[in-house]
């Protein structure tokens, strides 16, 4: 966006708030992104304040109550030990959300760090960092996943580390191609040529300037892992049970498929819900940053 | 053209031995022993340090750690994956059993993916922002967030159990009953290939919207050249080539399905032999999977690649 910011002040017209505004007109004009944005903010709320909101514990054993059909007391039913399915899907929203922002974050530090060495200094640093990153992506991430789970156990902790460690050579790549355009640009060689160190260089200049890039991929891979993370749990290796997460609930219901489908059916939509509203807004970013668009939409 | 593939090919055998690398590193760094390659971790506990030390030097595992990996490396050649710690059963004569009805499974759905994906896209860019288009794309979205272990557990609620149309689960080899593994394998393969399809139709329309949009495009419509003529000579020739770089991604995102959708259809493939084996901590096991899973895409990406270079000469100038 810096780049864009001098382009225009080169026109002289003010720059900041047309870009700005540019951007909201672009990502706030589709229906799909401002719906995204609410159902994001709904389910941070329903995590954040799960105590709050969620009618019931979604620990407590109600053995009067078992597997009972949506009604007004329990609006979307109760499991087979008589727990609400409602209050367990919000504290669900917790566990997809911790695991999809800790993941990304931690991923996405990796592999933008490595990315940039890779992209700035290039040579044997580079080809070692990439060839690095070509072998954990020839390894499929569910694979990656299972195997690093097989070593460690289930736990929050461990599905961070073994999700995460797939995400980094996504980043990584998409961090090289972009420093290797930034580096020739006129302000990093004008910022050489004035004596900065190449520490500075990247920090200050380089790194900034990737940011947009950096955002829209670290929205879409919170729906890729918040989806990974459900099909962890759905295959046992995930959160470990009672601590309810969306992907071991649907496993829960799959032997009560014919007494109670919502107990499945209800953590699936709640997870395309997120993860679509994730994907939308992860699009809206991209079409509203890039700025080989700017001036068509 | 030489050099790229040579470069591509270099490329490719180095991953190769990184991956053999990773694997056996992670595996020696076992929270633990790597004893527990060879027997199980409850009878590591009852045996008595003299036997553990006995079996440590039997299996060579008292070595250095670069005469250990060469040793293993191998085996790994001549195919010896080593011996499952739960059954007992040889590595590689268990995944040569279970491999061919994943990629039976897996290959079913990659064609089905590039047959509906293309088409979809295609359509969808050439009639951008009419219903076919917003039908198509809304479809792709969805098709892309779907978890695809709780579409195989609805599809089985209402075809299996409420309905009674198709079998609830099981597998059946082709070549013994050709209709009822048909029937077994419908909800799979449309799982399995659920995620690709919306992937490849995304792909297909955003390349085909680049392609349409390019000069050359507009030449072959000016010449007065008709409607199926641009589409299919001049837009859809060079819009295919960047859908190709899908195969390998395709295959990856498959791969991974395999393991949950093994899972719910009980499919005795590599999928669920990797479940079991993570569920038992049945490392040999593990990493035969791993290792041969990763090949499989390496490999390929490589193809994939070599003929990406072939198609468009410029991308060897990259």
């Amino acid at each position: 966006m810096v780049e864009g910011i001098g382009i225009s002040s080169e026109n002289e017209t003010p720059p900041r708030v047309s870009e700005l505004r540019r951007f909201s007109r672009v990502f706030l004009g589709r229906g799909l992104v401002v719906f995204g944005m609410i159902v994001i903010l709904i389910f941070l709320i329903l995590a954040i304040f799960a105590n709050q909101i969620a009618p019931y514990d979604p620990l407590k054993r109600n053995l009067d109550e078992v597997l009972q059909q949506p009604n007004a007391k329990h609006l979307l039913g109760t499991d087979q030990i008589g727990r609400d399915t409602l209050s367990r899907l919000i504290h669900g929203a917790r566990i997809s959300l911790i695991v999809g922002v800790m993941v990304v974050t931690i991923a996405g530090g990796f592999g933008v760090v490595l990315g940039a060495i890779s992209g700035y200094f290039g040579g044997v640093i580079g080809a070692i960092i990439m060839r690095l990153m070509d072998t954990l992506m020839t390894i499929p991430m569910m694979i990656l996943a299972l195997a690093i789970s097989a070593l460690l156990g289930g736990g929050l902790k461990n599905v961070v580390i073994a999700l995460g460690v797939g995400l980094i050579p996504g980043y990584a790549r998409m961090m090289t191609s972009q420093v290797l355009v930034a580096k020739e640009t006129d302000y990093v060689m004008a910022g050489r040529s004035m004596g900065a160190t190449n520490a500075r260089l990247l920090i200050r200049h380089i790194v900034p300037n990737c940011f947009s890039p950096i955002l829209v991929m670290v929205t879409m891979m919170m729906g890729t892992t918040i989806l990974a993370e459900a099909g962890l749990s759905f295959i046992g290796i995930g959160i470990t049970p009672p601590t309810p997460a969306w992907g071991s609930m649907v496993t829960d219901g799959r032997n009560f498929l014919l007494s109670n489908p919502m107990l499945s059916i209800a953590p699936g939509v709640a997870i395309m819900l997120l993860v679509f509203s994730f994907n939308m807004v992860g699009d809206g970013l991209r079409d509203a940053l890039d700025p080989r668009l700017r001036g068509i939409i | 053209m030489t050099t790229y593939i040579i470069r591509r090919l270099i490329q490719s055998v180095i991953v190769f031995f990184l991956i053999t690398i990773l694997v056996f590193l992670v595996m020696r760094l076992l929270p633990g022993d790597p004893i527990y390659m060879i027997i199980s971790k409850a009878a590591s506990e009852t045996a008595t340090e003299m036997q553990l030390d006995k079996i440590r030097h039997e299996y060579g595992l008292d070595r250095n750690m670069a005469v250990q990996y060469l040793d293993w490396l191998g085996g790994v050649f001549r195919g010896d994956f080593g011996v499952s710690i739960l059954t007992n059963m040889d590595v590689r004569e268990e995944i040569f059993r279970r491999l061919p009805r994943t990629l039976h499974l897996g290959i079913l759905a990659l064609i089905f993916s590039f047959f509906l994906g293309i088409p979809a896209g295609v359509i969808s860019a050439v009639r951008r922002g009419t219903w076919i288009d917003t039908i198509v794309t809304s479809l792709a979205n969805i098709g892309i967030t779907i978890p695809v272990f709780w579409l195989a557990v609805v599809l089985m609620y209402a075809f299996a159990l409420k309905l009674h149309w198709l079998p609830v689960f099981g597998y059946t080899s082709p070549f013994t009953d050709f209709w009822e593994n048909t029937r077994q394998i419908i909800m799979p393969v449309f799982c399995l290939a659920v995620t690709t399809i919306a992937g490849v139709a995304r792909q297909a329309r955003s390349s085909m919207l680049e392609v349409m949009s390019q000069d050359y495009v507009r030449t072959a419509w000016s010449k007065g050249l008709s409607e199926r003529r641009v589409i299919f000579k001049h837009g859809l020739k060079n819009g295919l080539i960047p859908i190709m770089v899908f195969l390998g991604l395709g295959l990856s995102v498959i791969v991974g399905g395999s393991v949950l959708i093994e899972t719910v259809f009980a499919i005795p493939g590599m999928g669920m032999l990797a479940v079991t084996a993570m569920g038992n901590s049945d490392y040999p096991v593990i990493q035969g999977v791993v290792l041969v899973f990763a090949i499989m895409v390496l490999m390929t990406n490589l193809l994939v690649d070599l003929s990406y270079g072939w198609l468009d000469p410029r991308v060897q100038y990259r």
